[in-house]
């Protein structure tokens, strides 16, 4: 078994074929999208491959330590920092192979005029504990 | 088996530890053991008297981990001995742990655990889940919350404002789980209201009964969020809203306003009208500024803005909202809404899309995402 995470983008990821914002789509469209989205899931639950998924909000905030005794700075957002993660959805499964099946398929959730997005989304394995037999 | 029954026994069983002079934190500890041991061994086993069975097995539970604790040998051996619970009334005993687990020297998020656990008999585990954080976690917080009140006498009347507003909380907060903790907080509220005579229990509890009523509809199949106006009122529950309304009446014929008891009748005003078309929105406004009296709170004034734009159109709602920060939460969801109504529809498709980015749940985003939509194609079509 091993863990990935199914990182999706508001920004940074390579163009979807179906690029449309949300708000230009029809109020059916946008329910379609997420009823298959939460079928998705919901598939992934049934066949224990499901590990957890969460939404961020698109802004946030950079912050760093600013010396003793000083509050922290903040900064932030910036316009110009290229990636702007949107969710995650964690998985563990048995194959890479089974990883990129779900992440194409959940690529293929609908959008504008019905049609799949085609939207890239980017795949990376967790780091894992190391094996007990090494030898 | 019946989890709200007990859960019921809760506090009762908790309370009877006490007063058998165990403290409250290795009391409680007691208390959480037999729950989990009830939710093993009742299934096949129901105990005659479920609340003899709790408190035999809590107690026992109790002197089990004070033995294994030598350096309380002493006090095990006088505990050992101690008699059955005196007279004191069940009532106030039930009180104090309501004071107890929303003491001020709490933060909100470890008041509500406590509360959940040691009032409400939930064990941590179900706590966990409703708030989507790992039990070991849950379990932290909730020792520290019961280390930080151990030294806070359980004797002392508390401030019943810090015990609603937990209870507000719980009721207010979205949760996830097996568990109701709305209508655990309807349970922990009605039980509060039974112990003290106080008008703003009884506003929070009619509060809480009036938005519970209204459940069913504020959903549609698939999850999506559905605005008061467009919901089908046929769904609404009439039992909830009548007792909702009685216990306000009452609350309200005390003339000691407060801000449960003001929202608790706004809420009403809404839950009596048979259509979104025949709302008394000059009374809603009235109420609105009553509760801005009271509380002057910034979202106050923002709910109020819509609600002047429906009593006295949208142009008075904008006038109202403009002095408003438009950092506020919702603030462009609500002058979206009135610029809407005001017929402006691209203002109001491009400040949809807007507060559809600024959205702080899911539900609310999709729902603010589609009114941009909904605009959009009209414009289009």
């Amino acid at each position: 078994m091993a863990k990935y995470l199914l990182l999706k983008h508001y920004r940074g990821a390579p163009a979807a074929v179906n690029d449309v914002p949300m708000d230009k789509w029809t109020p059916e469209e946008i329910s379609a999208h997420i009823q298959y989205m939460n079928d998705f899931a919901d598939r992934l639950r049934e066949t224990g491959e499901f590990v957890d998924g969460q939404a961020l909000a698109p802004e946030g905030t950079f912050v760093r330590y600013d010396g003793e005794g000083r509050p922290p700075v903040t900064d932030g957002p910036f316009a110009e920092t290229k990636d702007l993660i949107a969710g995650w959805m964690m998985i563990d499964v048995d194959t890479y192979d089974r990883a990129l099946e779900l992440a194409g398929e959940l690529s293929a959730a609908p959008g504008a005029g019905g049609k799949p997005i085609h939207e890239w989304l980017e795949l990376r394995p967790f780091l894992t504990e190391p094996p007990t037999i090494t030898e | 088996m019946d989890g709200v029954l007990l859960r019921s026994l809760t506090p009762d069983v908790l309370a009877i530890l006490v007063r058998r002079g165990a403290d409250f934190a290795a009391a409680e500890d007691a208390v959480q053991d037999a729950l989990v041991e009830a939710l093993r061994v009742w299934p096949d086993d129901p105990p005659r008297d479920p609340k003899a069975w709790l408190i035999t097995v809590a107690w026992r539970r109790f002197l089990d981990a004070t033995r294994a604790d030598t350096a309380r040998r002493h006090r095990e051996d006088r505990a050992d001995e101690e008699p059955a619970p005196g007279p004191a009334s069940e009532v106030d005993d039930t009180l104090q742990l309501y004071f107890l687990c929303a003491h001020q020297s709490l933060t909100p998020s470890s008041a509500v655990a406590l509360t959940l656990r040691a009032v409400g008999g939930l064990t941590t585990r179900q706590i966990a889940q409703a708030y989507l954080v790992p039990e070991a976690t849950m379990a932290q917080r909730i020792s520290r919350a019961k280390r930080t009140v151990s030294g806070v006498r359980f004797d002392r009347p508390g401030d019943v404002a810090t015990v609603l507003r937990v209870l507000y909380l719980v009721f207010n907060e979205g949760y996830s789980g097996d568990i109701d903790v709305a209508a655990e907080a309807i349970r922990l509220t009605r039980r509060l209201a039974a112990a003290i005579d106080h008008p703003e229990v009884a506003g929070l509890l009619a509060l809480m009964l009036l938005h519970h009523a209204r459940r069913a509809a504020r959903t549609s199949a698939d999850g999506g969020l559905i605005p008061l106006a467009e919901q089908d009122r046929g769904r609404w529950d009439t039992t909830l809203i009548a007792e909702g309304v009685e216990i306000l009446q009452t609350a309200l014929a005390r003339d000691r306003l407060g801000e449960y008891q003001a929202q608790a009748a706004i809420a009403a005003l809404h839950a009596d009208a048979p259509a979104a078309e025949e709302t008394d929105w000059v009374q809603i406004v009235e109420w609105y500024d009553e509760l801005v009296r009271l509380t002057d709170n910034p979202v106050v004034r923002l709910n109020r803005a819509v609600a002047v734009g429906e009593a006295d159109g949208p142009r008075a709602g904008l006038a109202a909202l403009a002095p408003l920060d438009d950092s506020l939460p919702r603030h462009t969801a609500v002058a979206a809404y009135l610029h809407e109504r005001d017929g402006d529809l691209a203002t109001a498709a491009r400040l949809y899309a807007e507060a559809a980015h600024k959205a702080p749940n899911i539900a609310e985003r999709d729902h603010l995402t589609r009114q941009a939509a909904r605009l959009n194609t009209r414009r289009k079509g």
